[in-house]
């Protein structure tokens, strides 16, 4: 299974790139071909306006890796910045940034990045900071817990006797040690960013037209659900399947990594 | 009784935090709320009156104050577009997400109870690894193509059920089966891990050793301590579907608040998404802590040793 999740994963990357150095037409308009179906010249059928979808699919793949690298980059650098500073430091910076960690926990992630992405308007920088501000909480609550712990133990304590600095301590004793969980919860993290790029892009608060993205293709083909399943069946099984491998990956990951706990977020 | 207040003193704190939280990303919003009521190309004249009449001159920690005394009123101001009171509007769509949320648990439920006691009953054998695979299926699918999935199957394909909107109760279904999938899919694997957890506990060897049979043993033993973490669970999902219910909504055209909060986003109607976020959040908020309640009821262990310190 984590074979094929690889696989998938790779034809993935591939699209992406293909998305981008392919002379592909995913915005060619052509009317005489409105919803054909599935065939040689047109390998996945075209869109209401004649696009070409199997062109689309390519530029939306690149869409979806671009938001989920960027939007988890982005959430986990500050999520374990903040975190390693409330765990390590502790005392009032760790009951601000706790309170904090606890209001945005009451929120239900999809609710804020929909509000974010309602404020800020739609477009590709926007969605990735409309789900990074969703995205950090995880890895923050999760580095702070670990470092709480890890910092009374006795290798740190060591370092400390022996007069290494916070930093220092912080940077190759702790950091390290917390990477494991934080690489789980990025990968469960980039299967959430793709599915809520696509999910925002569905009520019209992500890429905006004629940009392709699989959620978009989506919320413009089940008009013609009737007459063009293919317009829903295309992006739809790619993005499951994406979302598919790589939860796949991040359950193998954290089996291998041997990492217990987990938000059921 | 004080562990009770302490819990509510929590929960209004974060409450507190959430409703601030909802203040400050609509009070910097770029656009401007007049050129929504009055179209861009009003008069200065009148545009500084709208202002005026919005509050929108007065300092931001004035405006705040206000929001809280509205708040604690139950006011949630007006719609910009319908001039109508935003409470009345939600009010008005609230049952409609209610019924759907409610009908989503139910199929959560029917699904994940047996689901994840099947599982963990038949641990590393074949019903355990099927329930798994669909499991992480069900996870992974988004809402917004397994309703359009459904219509094709259910609606178009065999013509059993309506396509959308409020044509009876027969519309509820491919609504709350979108919606309640992945979140049973979700609770499968949580009551799955928790049972398997409890199963490998050396009291349950007693039981069996007592020569109890394994239907006793499952329904008597090691369900009723698996049943603390699920309703945890539960009430995350409470939550959750009703922020979830926003897309599934749109999907099938459910006249609940998700499509209130997307029409109000569309026409920049900025009080009344406020409005629709803070229910959304308050019922999230308000869901896990009573979940947390709940548990602490069911589960002796925890009302004991919790001293209701939050998430």
């Amino acid at each position: 299974m984590i074979r094929l999740a690889v696989v998938v994963i790779a034809v993935w990357l591939v699209a992406a790139v293909a998305g981008v150095i392919a002379p592909l037409d995913p915005s060619r308009i052509s009317l005489p071909d409105i919803l054909a179906s599935p065939s040689a010249a047109h390998l996945l059928g075209t869109d209401d306006l004649g696009r070409p979808v199997f062109d689309r699919l390519l530029a939306g793949a690149g869409v979806s890796l671009l938001v989920a690298v960027l939007t988890v980059g982005l959430s986990a650098t500050v999520g374990v910045a903040l975190g390693l500073l409330a765990g390590y430091v502790g005392g009032w910076p760790d009951r601000v940034i706790g309170r904090v960690i606890e209001v945005f926990l009451a929120f239900p992630g999809m609710l804020l990045a929909i509000a974010m992405a309602a404020v800020l308007g739609p477009g590709l920088d926007n969605v990735i900071i409309a789900l990074a501000v969703m995205g950090w909480v995880g890895y923050a609550r999760l580095v702070r817990v670990q470092v709480l712990s890890l910092k009374q133990s006795d290798h740190v304590l060591a370092a400390r006797a022996l007069g290494r600095g916070d930093v220092a301590i912080v940077r190759c004793h702790l950091l390290p040690l917390v990477m494991a969980p934080v690489l789980v919860e990025a990968s469960f993290g980039i299967a959430a960013a793709v599915v809520a790029e696509a999910g925002l892009s569905f009520l019209g608060l992500g890429i905006q037209p004629p940009a392709a993205s699989w959620g978009g293709m989506i919320h413009d083909g089940v008009r013609y659900l009737l007459v063009a399943p293919h317009l829903v069946l295309a992006p739809g099984a790619a993005l499951f399947a994406v979302v598919v491998a790589v939860n796949l990956l991040g359950d193998h990951l954290r089996d291998r990594l041997d990492v217990t706990s987990r938000s059921t977020r | 009784m004080t562990r009770l207040l302490k819990a509510l003193a929590d929960a209004l704190l974060v409450l507190f935090g959430v409703s601030t939280l909802v203040f400050v990303l609509l009070a910097v919003v770029p656009g401007d709320p007049v050129d929504v009521v009055l179209g861009e190309s009003a008069q200065s004249a009148d545009r500084e009156a709208m202002r005026e009449a919005l509050g929108l001159n007065r300092p931001l920690v004035e405006r705040w104050g206000a929001f809280y005394l509205d708040l604690l009123q139950g006011d949630l101001g007006e719609s910009l577009v319908r001039r109508e009171p935003v409470s009345a509007l939600i009010a008005q769509r609230l049952p409609w997400t209610l019924a759907l949320a409610g009908a989503a648990l139910l199929v959560v439920l029917l699904i994940s109870l047996p689901a994840g006691m099947l599982a963990a009953r038949n641990h590393n054998r074949w019903p355990d690894r099927a329930v798994q695979v669909i499991a992480l299926l069900g996870l992974s699918i988004p809402n917004f193509w397994l309703g359009p999935l459904f219509v094709m199957l259910f609606s178009i394909g065999l013509g059993w059920l309506p396509v959308s909107g409020n044509q009876g109760a027969a519309s509820v279904v491919l609504p709350a089966l979108t919606l309640g999938l992945s979140m049973a899919a979700v609770s499968t694997r949580m009551l799955r891990a928790s049972l398997l957890e409890i199963m490998s506990q050396p009291y349950l060897r007693t039981a069996r050793c007592k020569g109890l049979d394994e239907h006793a043993v499952m329904y008597r033993h090691a369900l009723p301590n698996a049943l603390a973490p699920f309703i945890t669970v539960l009430g995350l999902q409470l939550g959750a579907l009703l922020a979830g219910a926003v897309i599934t909504e749109v999907v099938f055209a459910w006249p609940g608040i998700g499509t209130l909060l997307v029409d109000a986003i569309g026409q920049r109607d900025y009080p009344v998404v406020q409005g629709v976020v803070l229910v959304i959040a308050f019922g999230y908020v308000l869901s896990n802590r009573l979940a947390d309640l709940l548990v602490a009821r069911v589960d002796p262990r925890i009302g004991a040793a919790d001293t209701g310190a939050g998430t």
